[in-house]
């Protein structure tokens, strides 16, 4: 059977040797017969691991996705804002303090942009940040354990879209609003958007010890949209470059009339003078609300904090603190290139790509020549920032990632391509089709001093007819290039899960040493743990019924459980005793109005069970956790509400 | 005879490495294992090679009703052991000394490497009696019951030297660090008693050439 896949993909290789030959002097684009086994540079055979980890969020799944590569097989999928019954994530009573807001319980958001935390610029792979665009939040997930860590809520934004890009040693995760809004919220007319709404930009400061994040400071701008952003690295270490859109401030029909200026700006923050401004006690106070979710791996429970400030910095207060780089048709991605020299602004309604330098730009900041201001924020000249315009020949440029080979590679959502061309000179080296109209695109390491040029990951909107089909809706698709004969090869094309926007990548050497095994049950501080089985016990608190509970293969102790009532609160908290790696149980009961738990090796989760009819009712592990799993069951005796049945429990009598 | 008694003294000290590294180890592998379980039979107790395989290795025996492995305080041998150990290692280097100012003979070394020999197969003995029993003492209701093809119950002993399938374990079972440093330990202990056998014999020589001479 192997063989004959084998011979198909030979064959279908050898076919389309023969029709890129066939191309006449086109072919110049495959790089030669002897280098054309497409099937073998994506092979990871049974057993062995992929170079790389892929990191994709999950878009309106709220998630983040765990890929391989150049495989293109997915690992796991990392709950983030949504809850995820397959592990009981925000159902279970542990986790859903992480789903806190200043809404209360969120159980959704919309995923878009991940980044890996940095060290002087280069990947050092202790965190990985996702923003969440709806409600605005960021996340922040361990890359030791592979879970969400921490989520803080950011106030005074909407569309929380220009996030979570990370400064080069991690010293802030930024994040900006994509909707203006009233700063504070009020109650006003809509129409009276123009010049009375903000738009937030956040400096969220990271620990570097242990991550912990905290809102240093917002700065709050005018009220265009803003949309994506990328930290300056080396030389521009210290700023941050926003691009921006509906710099008209229309607050209707923006398809149209946030079209009509010819450029709109990338914001260029100064950020370390921010900073210095903040840390000299400058900045406004201002009252907030906002959640900030921690998980402990000690107590394996979340808390959530309301944070009632937030401080507040006036851009225009800070001389030197913020510019505008003029840049035309509504830019959507602005990246930064690994010298730090090239900013670049994807004009999304434009075929050509504009792009700023840095050096240009301190000098036209340092001669002063301005071309007036917008809302006191001094707007450069955009001859005097200029560094080229790539004339890509492609329609609707929105992301460049780069190879750090001195090539950087742009999408054409409308063109449906991915546009290889070479900075400094900006020539067009290699074209290629994505599989259809691509949105991000991502390189192990693009957003970074070192990319990893081995690959490009084309994340596509569209799908249409390039798998199997699965009715009206499909998952999204993701096609592989691999850049290293320096031109561009498709190689691979596989589906991703939910909407991936951007996607971050770190060499596998450097991640999978660290990732752990399981939790120690020793270091286990959980309050309602239970360490051994002979700690297994029921205990009554009024109408509330707490079950230690402990699981081993193949068993639960207790598993006979009498004396629960009808309008009693069933508490069942799982103690996984096991200490061992990759051996989860997992924990259902007939009835239960949540998810089932999954818990690791270490772990302690809880839920809630109301039983609401007499009887005698089941419960079961549902990780085939052994040759006896089936066996692994109990009993919970439900009796009237005004029986008198003590409440016993047992196992094994 | 100073080289030799050098030896001897040397010798019955690379015993201590029994304190310092186990004296076996035997590893457990299988399909759901690719890092095999592992236990190193030290002579003060057994630990698992990885912080938890002991707890793990119970964890899997209590299907097929083996007994959970022994702590050090269930077992007289981790009291004895060292005791042994202790002992020999002081005698081995007294003859030694002895015989580096010339008190006693070859014959000394050599007998001590008989008795540490004898010691140490009755230590494989006890080891192998308790291997077999770990193996064969099965609780009756055990959940698993495997029997062979004669109809006898499949017993679970682990080899005591070399490598052999137990269901779907890969046993393999081999002497240690401390194992290998007292092996070292006692064939110095025969170079030394060669060693005096020699300038033994070569002092006779001298000896009888002498009294030809007078």
């Amino acid at each position: 059977m192997k063989r004959n896949t084998y011979l198909v993909l030979g064959l279908l290789g050898f076919a389309a040797l023969l029709t890129s030959c066939g191309n006449g002097n086109q072919g110049k684009g495959s790089s030669g017969a002897l280098n054309s086994s497409n099937a073998e540079k994506v092979y990871v055979a049974p057993g062995e691991h992929d170079e790389f980890y892929a990191f994709m969020s999950g878009g309106y799944s709220g998630n983040l996705t765990v890929y391989g590569l150049p495989s293109g097989r997915m690992f796991k999928e990392i709950p983030v804002f949504s809850q995820f019954p397959t592990s009981g994530y925000g159902y279970s009573e542990e986790t859903k303090p992480m789903l806190n807001t200043s809404f209360g319980f969120v159980p959704w958001d919309d995923s878009h942009h991940p980044d890996i935390s940095q060290t002087n610029g280069e990947l050092d792979g202790r965190w990985i940040f996702i923003n969440g665009n709806n409600t605005p939040r960021i996340a922040r997930i361990d890359l030791q354990t592979f879970e969400t860590a921490e989520i803080i809520e950011v106030p005074n934004s909407a569309g929380n879209h220009s996030s979570s890009f990370i400064t080069e040693n991690t010293e802030y995760v930024v994040a900006g609003t994509r909707f203006s809004v009233p700063v504070p919220q009020a109650d006003m007319p809509i129409k009276d958007y123009k010049g009375n709404f903000k738009g937030a930009l956040s400096f969220i400061s990271v620990d570097p010890e242990d991550g912990r994040m905290d809102i240093k400071f917002q700065i709050l701008m005018p009220g265009f949209n803003y949309d994506l952003s990328h930290p300056g690295r080396g030389k521009s270490h210290g700023w941050f470059f926003f691009t921006t859109y509906n710099t008209e401030e229309a607050n209707t029909l923006l398809e149209v009339n946030a079209s009509q200026n010819d450029k709109d700006f990338i914001a260029a923050i100064n950020w370390k003078k921010i900073e210095e401004y903040v840390n000299n006690g400058g900045g406004t106070k201002m009252p907030a609300n906002y959640a900030h979710n921690v998980y402990s791996d000690e107590t394996h429970t979340a808390t959530s904090t309301m944070v009632k400030e937030v401080l507040t910095v006036d851009p225009t207060k800070i001389p030197g603190a913020v510019f505008f780089l003029p840049t035309p048709k509504s830019p959507h991605g602005c990246d930064v290139d690994p010298s730090g020299e090239y900013i670049i602004g994807n004009g999304k309604l434009s075929a050509d790509l504009t792009v700023h330098s840095f050096d240009k730009m301190i000098a036209a900041i340092e001669g002063k020549k301005f071309d007036g201001e917008a809302y006191g924020i001094p707007i450069l000249k955009f001859e005097d920032v200029l560094a080229g315009t790539v004339k890509s020949g492609g329609l609707g440029p929105l992301h460049t990632e780069f190879d750090g080979e001195g090539n950087a590679y742009t999408t054409f959502f409308i063109s449906s391509e991915v546009v290889m061309w070479k900075l400094g000179t900006w020539e067009v080296i290699d074209r290629k089709p994505t599989y259809y109209s691509v949105g991000h695109l991502m390189i192990p390491g693009g957003n970074s001093r070192k990319p990893f040029g081995k690959y490009v990951v084309a994340m596509n909107k569209i799908t249409k007819d390039r798998y199997l089909p699965t009715g009206p809706e499909l998952e999204h698709s993701a096609q592989l290039y691999d850049i290293s004969g320096g031109k561009m090869e498709l190689i691979y094309d596989f589906p991703t899960h939910g909407e991936p926007h951007y996607a971050a990548g770190i060499p596998a050497e450097l991640l999978a040493p660290k990732s752990k095994k399981f939790y120690k049950l020793a270091d286990n501080k959980h309050p309602y743990a239970t360490l051994g089985a002979a700690d297994a016990k029921v205990v009554r608190e009024g109408k509330d019924v707490h079950i230690y509970m402990s699981t081993i293969r193949s068993h639960f102790t207790p598993d006979n459980i009498e004396g629960v009532k009808v309008g009693d609160k069933v508490y069942f908290h799982i103690t996984n005793q096991e200490q061992d790696f990759d051996v989860p149980h997992g924990f259902a009961v007939i009835g239960a109005n949540t998810s089932e738990l999954l818990v690791m090796p270490g772990q302690t989760k809880t839920i809630i069970w109301e039983p609401k009819q007499v009887g005698v009712w089941p419960f079961y592990c549902t990780d085939f956790c052994s040759a006896l799993h089936q066996e692994m069951q109990g009993y919970v005796r439900v009796s009237p509400a005004s029986s008198n049945i003590e409440l016993s429990w047992s196992l094994g009598d | 005879m100073k080289k030799a008694s050098l030896l001897m003294i040397i010798g019955p000290l690379f015993l201590l490495g029994l304190f310092a590294f186990p004296l076996w180890n035997i590893m457990l592998g299988a399909p759901q294992y690719p890092e095999p379980l592992g236990m190193n039979i030290h002579i003060t107790g057994i630990q698992g090679v990885s912080e938890f395989d002991l707890q793990n290795i119970d964890g899997l025996n209590h299907y097929i009703g083996m007994k959970t492995i022994p702590k050090p305080g269930e077992m007289w041998e981790f009291n004895i052991f060292p005791m042994v150990i202790i002992g020999m290692v002081g005698l081995g280097v007294l003859i030694g000394l002895l015989g580096f100012f010339g008190k006693v003979g070859y014959r000394w070394f050599l007998g001590w490497f008989l008795l540490m020999s004898i010691l140490g197969i009755l230590g494989m003995y006890d080891f192998n009696v308790w291997l077999t029993d770990y193996g064969s003492n099965l609780d009756p209701h055990a959940i698993i019951k495997v029997v062979n093809e004669d109809g006898t119950p499949m017993t679970y002993k682990p080899p005591l030297f070399g490598n052999q399938k137990m269901l779907n374990f890969d046993v393999t079972s081999l002497p240690s660090t401390g194992g290998y440093m007292m092996f070292v330990g006692m064939t110095l202990t025969v170079v030394a008693s060669y060693l005096g056998w020699k300038s033994k014999k070569s002092e006779e020589k001298q000896g009888s050439k002498e009294a030809v001479a007078a």
